[in-house]
């Protein structure tokens, strides 16, 4: 029990410091794959201090509601994942704190930050049956949705589920807000939709939405790593291997239409997860 | 053992009452005290049955059995009255077969010099079924004073017929509680078929076109599963098996299937699952606390509570499993069709029908944790729905319409019903409320029994996501400088309002308690075992239903001085308004926001044909398989 809270607690105070070191690793990259030097790697953290001193202006004053309450149950999702609980709630938890994003973006009542949260919810749409067919998959694999017993089963549940893990991977550019899918939100403001999401968002509240989204990268790197658990080695390289491909296809993808990112993922949750589900449930048998 | 048959006679009295005096003086303290007392009786029955198993009242039954056939009769004489002097010809049909199939039975049964030695009984999930009936519909009936009164006020051009408004309502009530205590089947139909009556009536209660069209469709619907459930009663009497229902539930012998299957379909009718979806839809014409009373909160619920009463037979048979897999058809292609509807009533019609098709797939299945899972969800469900139905009502009545897109800010312009709104909406999709704690149990429920059922859950559940949450979306996103309007809503509606929210979040936090002695008792009597609980799980909920209600204190920090309001960017020079910008050709332009409701991807009538389709094919595999 004290490994499992140590774990949670490690992941509340060092997910904000790797996730800015990965976004930091992530820029310098892209940088180089568009032939650019790129800026220095604790670049995101200086943009975070610099926002943090800016002067609080904004279209509502309620915006801090919403976006506390993205960032404390991205931070419970988290937690509850490192914990070692169910994987159930983690993707619960999860999905409140996004759409405290998308209502803080809704009560902004900006026509930018509108179409950016109708967006960010058919893109929730789109992902949300795929992570919950990913808790399914695991407990078809293992037994159990707490995420303690999947990671301590001998055999990798990369195993039973490559279905299940190619169709996460295909949604990880969706909650990375990668291209094609940067459908919401986008990291290049003198874009058709601004900032999306988060045009009305500024200073402190801003730097409080880049750190969830620090968070939420490495909680979902997290899920990864389950499927190679019993193999620390081999999983970390899977999920370098994941983000590398993700910024890879993030710099020579354009934007799609939010039509064919619905489409897209639902055909593969379809094809990919639901499949692999029903063909390992069979194969390994479940016991009521 | 008098609190059943009180809860049966109080609202039945009330009703006689309203009904012969004509009492329009006394109608407001007698609806009043007649709601009070069935759900204080309720409550005291549920509390009361805490400790205790199965309690049985015996009863002559003889006696009841032959005043019911004569009453049957004459309600059959009365509906097919009507259905003459409207032309309806197959609702004629209809009621000419079930009244002549339904005396038939009773006929068969009387022949058999058999009965039920206790044709009422008292378990926890009566108690549980009956709580929901006395406290929501109680709160119902009292909301309806209020809103019935502005409701004539809006409809001048149609004739106040009140007394009778209130009196189908609480013969309605009265048929709930008899139906959730009976024991008999006979019983058990009846009472049944009073509620398909009363809910003729009460669609039908505004008396235009459209209002007789959709009581009629409800009334052919119902009729049709009404004939189904009588021809279970027959099949079961032929066959020499027992009319009692725990002996049926209780025996494992596999002469009950059939008759359970048609029951089932019954079931499936009165909860409005395809391919008898339709008149759940049509009901919405009704007034509002109409729909928050029959297809939100008890109505509907009487069809499911059938199946999760009966699932013991249905478990491990192929037979419960498609009858699960209807319940999940409807639940994913009802959750897609309402993301395309922008009538707020629509919407949660199909909600409504989407839900009690999880609760469906949940009992059909017949596994001890699934039940476990529909008794949870049909609690839950009941109380936020009654919620959300009524404060749609009421803001319907400020702002003169139902339509979703009419609600932007409503969250400035009426706090207190938005609030209402607001929790009733969380409530239904959002983690720790009520509705995702029961789907979580449901999901971890059916991957053990089904890798169909599941899928089905997890692509409906994410649309249902959509469009709940756009609602909440158009509900805060007000214009600056908006000031609350002028409030002139009923304070007994108010007062049913506050109740039913404080009830969607007390039920979250008392969760474990609704679960351990409530639930756990009747699963186990049943089954023998239970959904055991991760504790660990609940402490995580109860934590989270904690930050949320803590977060609403971070509004009293209105980001202090140093807080710079500017308007929301439009990518252009603003004119002299927040939502007004100076155009390419320096032309002025206004703007307005819209909801995405995907329309032309999720067509309704199509998509409903499919969810018929689907449904009406796997109804005839079932019955091939259970006969053959």
């Amino acid at each position: 029990m004290t490994r499992n809270f140590l774990a949670g607690f490690a992941y509340l105070l060092l997910a904000p410091v790797i996730g800015a070191l990965l976004a930091g690793i992530d820029r310098r990259i892209t940088a180089r794959m568009q032939g650019r030097r790129g800026p220095p790697i604790l670049q995101p953290v200086y943009d975070l201090l610099k926002l943090a001193h800016k002067e609080p202006i904004g279209a509502r004053r309620t915006g801090h509601f919403f976006v506390l309450g993205h960032l404390v149950f991205m931070m419970a999702a988290g937690f509850e994942f490192f914990f070692g609980g169910d994987l159930l709630i983690v993707i619960f938890a999860f999905a409140l704190s996004s759409i405290f994003l998308v209502l803080g973006a809704y009560a902004a009542h900006s026509p930018f930050s509108h179409i950016g949260a109708e967006r960010e919810l058919l893109q929730m749409m789109a992902a949300e049956p795929i992570l919950l067919l990913t808790a399914m998959g695991f407990y078809i694999a293992n037994g159990s949705f707490r995420v303690e017993e999947i990671s301590a089963s001998p055999t990798p549940a990369l195993l039973w589920l490559p279905g299940i893990f190619a169709a996460l991977a295909f949604i990880l550019t969706i909650k990375l807000r990668k291209s094609p899918f940067d459908l919401a939100t986008s990291h290049h403001a003198h874009q058709e939709i601004v900032k999306g999401l988060t045009t009305e968002f500024s200073g402190l509240s801003l730097a409080i939405i880049e750190v969830t989204h620090w968070y939420e990268t490495i909680m979902l790197l997290g899920i990864f790593y389950l499927f190679l658990a019993p193999y620390p080695a081999a999983a970390v390289l899977l999920v370098a291997v994941v983000y590398l491909l993700e910024i890879l296809l993030d710099n020579t993808s354009a934007r799609m239409k939010w039509q064919w990112a619905m489409k897209s993922s639902w055909t593969t949750a379809s094809l990919l997860g639901a499949i692999n589900l029903i063909v390992i449930y069979y194969w390994l048998g479940v016991q009521p | 053992m008098h609190v059943p048959l009180g809860l049966i006679l109080v609202p039945l009295l009330s009703a006689l009452l309203l009904l012969a005096f004509g009492l329009t003086r006394l109608r407001k303290p007698l609806v009043l005290i007649a709601s009070t007392a069935i759900g204080l009786g309720s409550l005291h029955l549920l509390f009361n049955q805490l400790e205790r198993e199965v309690f049985l009242i015996p009863l002559n039954e003889a006696p009841y059995l032959t005043a019911f056939g004569w009453a049957g009769l004459a309600l059959g004489a009365f509906l097919l009255v009507i259905c003459l002097r409207r032309r309806q010809p197959l609702a004629a049909l209809l009621v000419l077969a079930q009244t002549a199939l339904a005396w038939w039975a009773e006929h068969l049964t009387h022949a058999r010099h058999e009965t039920v030695t206790a044709p009422l009984l008292i378990d926890h999930l009566a108690t549980i079924m009956a709580a929901i009936v006395g406290v929501i519909g109680g709160l119902i009936c009292v909301h309806a004073i209020g809103y019935m009164k502005e409701w004539h006020q809006h409809h001048r051009e149609l004739p106040d017929r009140r007394n009778q408004f209130f009196c189908v309502l609480f013969i309605f009530l009265s048929a709930m509680f008899g139906l959730v205590f009976a024991n008999s089947l006979p019983w058990f139909v009846f009472f049944w078929e009073i509620t398909t009556v009363c809910s003729f009536l009460l669609i039908g209660y505004a008396r235009t076109d459209e209002a007789y069209h959709s009581a009629f469709l409800a009334l052919k619907l119902n009729l049709a599963g009404g004939i189904a459930m009588t021809l279970g009663w027959i099949l079961i009497v032929q066959r020499g098996g027992s009319l009692d229902l725990l002996r049926i539930v209780g025996s494992g012998d596999a002469l009950y299937l059939l008759p359970v299957v048609l029951l089932c379909f019954a079931g499936l009718a009165k909860s409005a699952q395809f391919p008898f979806s339709a008149w759940l839809l049509g009901a919405m014409v009704a007034p509002t606390p109409v729909s928050a009373m029959l297809h939100a909160s008890t109505m509907v619920k009487a069809g499911v509570y059938l199946i999760v009463r009966f699932a013991p037979v249905l478990q491990d048979t192929l037979a419960g499993l498609f009858i699960a897999l209807i319940g999940a058809t409807t639940f994913l292609i009802t959750s897609l069709i309402a993301i395309g509807q922008n009538n707020a009533k629509r919407v949660l019609a199909y909600s409504t029908i989407a839900n009690l098709g999880l609760i469906v797939a949940c009992a059909a299945s017949g596994q001890y944790n699934a039940v476990w899972a529909a008794i949870l969800l049909i609690v839950f469900h009941a109380v936020a729905k009654a919620l959300l139905f009524l404060a749609v009502g009421t803001v319907e009545h400020r702002l003169g319409s139902r339509d979703i897109e009419d609600m932007q800010g409503l969250v400035m312009r009426h706090p207190a019903l938005a609030v209402a709104m607001l929790v009733g909406i969380a409530g239904m999709f959002l983690a720790p409320f009520g509705l995702l704690i029961s789907k979580w149990a449901a999901l971890e429920a059916l991957i053990r029994v089904n890798p169909i059922l599941p899928i089905f859950v997890v692509f409906g559940s994410s649309a249902t996501l959509f469009f709940w949450a756009k609602w909440m979306g158009k509900i805060i996103g007000a214009e600056p400088g908006e000031r609350p309007a002028p409030d002139d809503t009923h304070s007994l509606e108010l007062i049913v309002l506050a109740v039913l929210t404080a009830l969607v979040i007390v039920c979250c936090a008392v969760f474990p308690w609704i679960a351990e002695v409530l639930i756990d008792p009747y699963v186990i009597a049943v089954y023998g075992q239970t959904m055991v609980l991760d504790r660990e799980t609940m402490v995580v909920m109860s934590i989270m239903l904690l930050l949320v209600a803590l977060l609403p204190l971070s509004l009293l920090y209105r980001g202090g001085d140093r807080f710079r309001r500017v308007s929301p960017y439009l990518a252009g020079a603003n004119y002299d308004h927040p939502y007004r910008f100076t155009g390419s050709a320096g032309k002025e332009y206004s703007m307005s926001f819209r909801n995405y409701y995907l329309s032309q991807y999720l067509p309704e009538r199509p998509m409903q044909r499919w969810g018929i389709a689907a449904s009406l094919v796997l109804m005839a595999a079932i019955l091939v398989m259970v006969t053959v």
